[in-house]
């Protein structure tokens, strides 16, 4: 019990710090890669920008707009926030270590179905972006929820059907089973095409460029966001960039093998690993425009999913041709 | 590739158009890639300071001509053009026939630094300058008088006088003013 509430306690410390970090590492990458310094006059090389912006979103007004249900308005940034959160329960960061003779498992909950949490979890997290553009009751936050259901839910089947080759290899829905199968060689060199079907899909899960079709900044103002502010806008900021995370733990888990590397400590490994994701989602945002609806939709169903089945196909038959 | 075949009336195969999306894609990645690691173009503003041009519209400031008078006849130009009608002044006469403004007061709280009211001014008297750092908190400390206004030189003409060209009134020595001639004599300006 005690072991779990550390175990807890330092997770949810490490990654609302390093999502703190996230933000101020966006931005200065953001502005690197457009020439420019990005934030540097808050502390040294602006290392306490974080802070100032939570202290900025806490200081300000809350507002409710009139005309907006009160009720789910005020409840859904927090399932927006709530969701990855959850995710990262399932993330094995390290292998099961023996503390004075008890065996720790060093992951929160190893579900047998992990997998199927994570998905499941994922597509809980449109539920928060809907009600909240919904409650607005505004035409921006109502175009952008319905935007991101659609995008998402669009998304969330090619991010299902990459993982099933993942799953066929490890021959488990547990994430650590899936990460200690791939103690010889992590799934990418056998998956490349899962891997970057994950990756699209993960950018469209995390509503970021090119498919931030729900935020679209110059069409819908901040898209399903548009009305809300101080610390409820926060803590949509907020799950956006642990979402970043947390789909950067997925993408280490699913195909570059968790944990484990060579010399560096497991949680290192896995550290680096997962920022291995927010720096391309970061990369891509310098490069690439958005997308026109139409042209995110038909990429989703058109080609994406299509894509991921012939893949399962494939690898189904390249699984039995080696077994047998 | 894709351009030339799209000339010749066909569409290019799918296979084509994966492989340009990719080499597009890949290409513009590169790119922002390799200016991850350029030198940041920013200058950044506290610590440096860019000369800015002598035209620079900021700060309004009164000036003086060579002689050490004020430039300003109060002729009302600028305070009429401004857009925004923060310029304001009261005429006054000197006893040689001299105009100037009894008092003289801009309120930079309004202002918009167009310049009109530089390029009204018949004397020179009222220029823009290229200091624009005097920010503050109190909106009255905005209203600055003729005083504050005043300063000991010429601004970006510093030769340029004008009574010398003018005079002072009608009643002054003629062909004596700058760049005059003396007036001809009309009985002995025969043809």
């Amino acid at each position: 019990m005690i072991t779990l509430l550390i175990k807890l306690a330092s997770l949810l410390a490490v990654v609302l710090l390093l999502t703190a970090y996230l933000v101020l590492i966006e931005r200065k990458l953001l502005g690197r890669f457009q020439l420019r310094y990005g934030p540097n006059r808050a502390g040294f090389h602006g290392l306490l920008q974080s802070f100032a912006d939570g202290i900025k979103l806490l200081l300000k007004e809350d507002i409710v707009p009139a005309g907006a249900d009160r009720f789910i308005f005020i409840y859904a940034p927090a399932i927006v926030a709530i969701v990855p959160l959850l995710l990262l329960a399932v993330i094995p960061f390290g292998d099961t270590s023996i503390l004075m003779g008890k065996e720790i498992p060093m992951v929160i909950a190893n579900l047998n179905v992990g997998v199927l949490y994570v998905l499941a979890l994922s597509s809980l997290g449109v539920y928060g972006v809907i009600l909240g553009g919904w409650a607005a009751n505004s035409k921006y936050s109502l175009l952008g929820a319905i935007r991101a259901t659609a995008q998402m839910i669009s998304y969330e089947l090619a991010l299902g059907l990459s993982l099933v080759p993942v799953v066929m290899l490890a021959h488990s829905f547990s994430m650590v089973d899936i990460v200690n199968a791939q103690a010889r060689y992590p799934f990418i060199l056998v998956q490349p095409v899962a891997f970057i079907i994950f990756i699209i899909s993960a950018m469209a899960e995390a509503k970021r460029l090119p498919f931030d079709l729900p935020e679209a900044e110059n069409e819908l103002m901040a898209g399903f966001h548009t009305e809300y502010s101080g610390m409820r806008f926060a803590l949509f900021f907020l799950g956006e960039y642990i979402n970043m995370i947390a789909l950067g733990a997925l993408v280490a888990v699913f195909f570059l093998g968790g944990w484990r590397g060579p010399l560096l400590p497991p949680v290192i490994w896995l550290l680096l690993k997962i920022l291995l994701v927010p720096f391309l989602l970061i990369w891509t945002r310098a490069t690439l425009p958005r997308l026109r609806y139409d042209q995110l939709m038909h990429f989703g169903w058109k080609f994406l999913v299509p894509v991921a089945l012939l893949n399962i196909v494939f690898s189904g038959g390249i699984i039995l041709w080696m077994g047998s | 590739m894709d351009g030339v075949l799209i000339m010749q009336g066909k569409s290019p195969s799918s296979g084509w158009q994966l492989f340009g999306a990719i080499k597009g894609l890949a290409s513009s990645y590169w790119i922002t890639l390799l200016h991850l690691f350029r030198k940041p173009i920013t200058e950044q503003y506290p610590e440096f300071k860019r000369t800015l041009p002598a035209r620079t519209r900021g700060k309004i400031i009164l000036t003086r001509s060579p002689d050490g008078k004020e430039r300003c006849v109060a002729c009302y130009l600028c305070s009429g053009v401004c857009p925004v009608s923060c310029i304001s002044m009261a005429a006054a006469e000197s006893e040689d026939g001299r105009r100037y403004a009894s008092w003289f007061r801009i309120n930079f709280a309004r202002c918009i630094f167009c310049g009109l009211c530089e390029e009204a001014c018949p004397t020179l008297a009222l220029q823009l300058t290229p200091e624009f750092e005097f920010c503050g908190t109190d909106i009255l400390h905005f209203v600055y008088e003729k005083e504050d206004l005043l300063v000991a030189h010429g601004g970006k003409n510093s030769d340029y006088d004008f009574y010398k060209h003018c005079g002072i009134g009608a009643n002054s020595e003629k062909g004596r003013r700058d760049n005059e001639k003396e007036p001809v004599n009309i009985r002995s300006n025969m043809p």
